[in-house]
């Protein structure tokens, strides 16, 4: 008489779990060399660009500029300026009951200009960015565009990815200095009318505090933009033939290139505090 | 010297695997100068990782691929450059370039050519825009609004821009309605004759076969299982070149391309 198979006893899940690990991690190591790949592959094409300048797909260049710099600029100021007036609230509320409420203009500036101005900045970029590019290059490479471009002598990576990261790297610091601004503005109207702090007020207090926190800020800028990119369109690359893995590599960039962003300004933060800034 | 016959592509003992499933192993094949090459195969039997391993796009892992008496596998970008100006390609959906008009995909190819002055680069385009039986008006339009038959065309105006000697089309009448697939077969007999073309023609549609192909190979195994004409197909003992090439389909395309004449 058949009886139901037992339940795989303990010791053998153990090894399934580590075999997935396992798996996980060649995985991510894979993902790490391919993108290690792809940053040597887009600084050889950016030489050669610099060298030659007439080579540089200057049209492109301005198209993608304006889908991810100047379209973004509306979400990116609503963003900071909300955030501005949401910390100045919070702090002022804190900060009230130690009699320091002047303190939270350095809270803001602090908070806004070292770390969420550029952070949220590049967050938002990289949710609308990152799956653009791989929905666009995946696209391409679905209808055999790709192929089609090999085929004509035309390198991919100068006529796809440069452009598009480059894009990025000359847009986010200018995005991220508008967030800036924005935030700044949205904490000192709160701070006025929940605080009774003029704007005049506010300047000079920004002001004494260190102009090192802009520079801190705008540092990270190039080099979200430059993982962003990169994050983004190495997935499209990675897009076979099915629509299937068309939207599993769009959501997994956006969630890769945020998860990126992340963890690189927790690493600047180790390396400010190491030198000091 | 006008017995000898010239290979414009040979291939000899190409090996291709992606991961652990071979697709070919010991692939001969030659393609002769002015011939059109039928390649033909059951789904799955590597006919189009055939024609992107000769074009350089697939890197095999075992043999040689020689096009013009030049190596393929393993070739200097710049001697694969060199190389793809003699050639070229369409693929199965055109695969022109969705940002830019029809026109703007013709001259993709001419604007490799040093000193080509712009308009002369738009009125070869609209020569070739003509030549493969578009209206003029075709070359303004975005392929998106293109019928499927329409941008085929254009992918094969696209893939001649340069004056090729070697054409290589990968499935060029799938999807299509029979009557735009008969037009598409004649355009090719049509072309191919005036231009002298040398075309390596991946199919599975029998009436292009019978109607274009000056020569049929059989993909199977993982090789090239038959080569030889049409009517020689018919004589080869292998299942499934028998359930092809004799089947109910192969009879109906026989008689209706011999009502046509």
């Amino acid at each position: 008489m058949p009886r139901p198979t037992p339940p795989a006893p303990a010791r053998d899940r153990i090894p399934e779990a580590l075999e997935r690990l396992g798996r996980a991690a060649e995985e991510i190591a894979r993902l790490l060399r391919d993108l290690t790949a792809y940053l040597g592959l887009f600084v050889l094409r950016l030489g050669a660009a610099i060298m030659r300048p007439r080579r540089l797909p200057l049209t492109a260049l301005v198209h993608h500029c304006q889908q991810v710099g100047l379209n973004a600029v509306p979400i990116v100021v609503l963003m900071a300026f909300l955030i501005g007036v949401v910390l100045a609230f919070q702090g002022a509320t804190q900060l009230r009951r130690f009699g320091a409420d002047v303190f939270v203009v350095d809270l803001i500036a602090i908070s806004v200009l070292r770390e969420l101005g550029v952070l949220l900045t590049a967050i938002i970029v990289a949710g609308r960015t990152a799956s653009a590019f791989t929905a666009q290059l995946g696209a391409m490479k679905m209808r055999e565009e790709i192929d089609a471009m090999r085929t004509l002598a035309i390198d991919p990576a100068e006529a796809l990815i440069l452009p598009r990261v480059l894009a990025l790297v000359i847009t986010l610091p200018v995005l991220t200095l508008l967030a800036n601004v924005a935030g700044l503005a949205g904490g000192a109207l709160m701070a006025w009318i929940d605080l009774g702090i003029s704007p005049a007020m506010f300047r000079t207090r920004l002001l004494e505090s260190s102009v090192d926190h802009v520079t801190v800020g705008m540092l990270k800028a190039p080099v979200f933009a430059v993982v962003i990119g990169l994050i983004g369109c190495h997935a499209g690359m990675q897009v076979q033939g099915s629509t299937d893995s068309l939207g599993r590599l769009t959501s997994a960039s956006v969630v890769r290139a945020i998860f990126a962003v992340i963890l690189i300004d927790a690493l600047f933060s180790i390396f400010y505090s190491e030198v000091g800034l | 010297m006008s017995g000898a016959r010239e290979a414009v592509i040979a291939v000899r003992g190409l090996g291709t695997r992606f991961g652990a499933q071979v697709v070919h192993r010991a692939l001969d094949l030659d393609l002769w100068r002015g011939e059109v090459l039928g390649v033909v195969g059951g789904s799955g039997s590597g006919k189009s990782v055939l024609l992107r391993t000769i074009t350089g796009l697939n890197i095999p892992v075992a043999g040689s691929v020689k096009v013009f008496g030049t190596e393929v596998v393993g070739a200097a970008p710049e001697a694969l450059a060199a190389l793809e100006t003699r050639w070229g390609v369409m693929f199965q959906d055109g695969a022109l370039f969705s940002a830019l008009t029809v026109r703007e995909n013709v001259e993709v190819p001419l604007r490799g050519v040093e000193g080509l002055p712009e308009g002369i680069r738009r009125e070869l385009a609209d020569l070739k825009i003509a030549m493969v039986g578009l209206p003029p008006e075709a070359g303004d339009k975005y392929p998106a609004e293109l019928s499927g038959g329409m941008r085929k065309r254009a992918g094969l105006a696209r893939a001649l821009a340069r004056d090729p000697e070697l054409l290589f089309l990968d499935e060029p009448t799938a999807g299509l309605d029979p009557i735009g697939a008969a037009a598409f077969d004649r355009l090719l007999v049509d072309l191919a004759g005036a231009l002298g073309l040398t075309v390596f023609l991946v199919t599975h549609d029998l009436d292009t076969l019978i109607a274009t192909a000056s020569r049929v190979a059989v993909l199977a195994e993982g090789r090239v299982l038959v080569e030889g004409t049409m009517e020689a197909m018919r004589a080869v003992d292998h299942p499934w070149v028998r359930e092809y090439f004799q089947g109910p389909r192969a009879r109906a395309a026989r008689a209706s391309h011999e009502g046509r004449g």
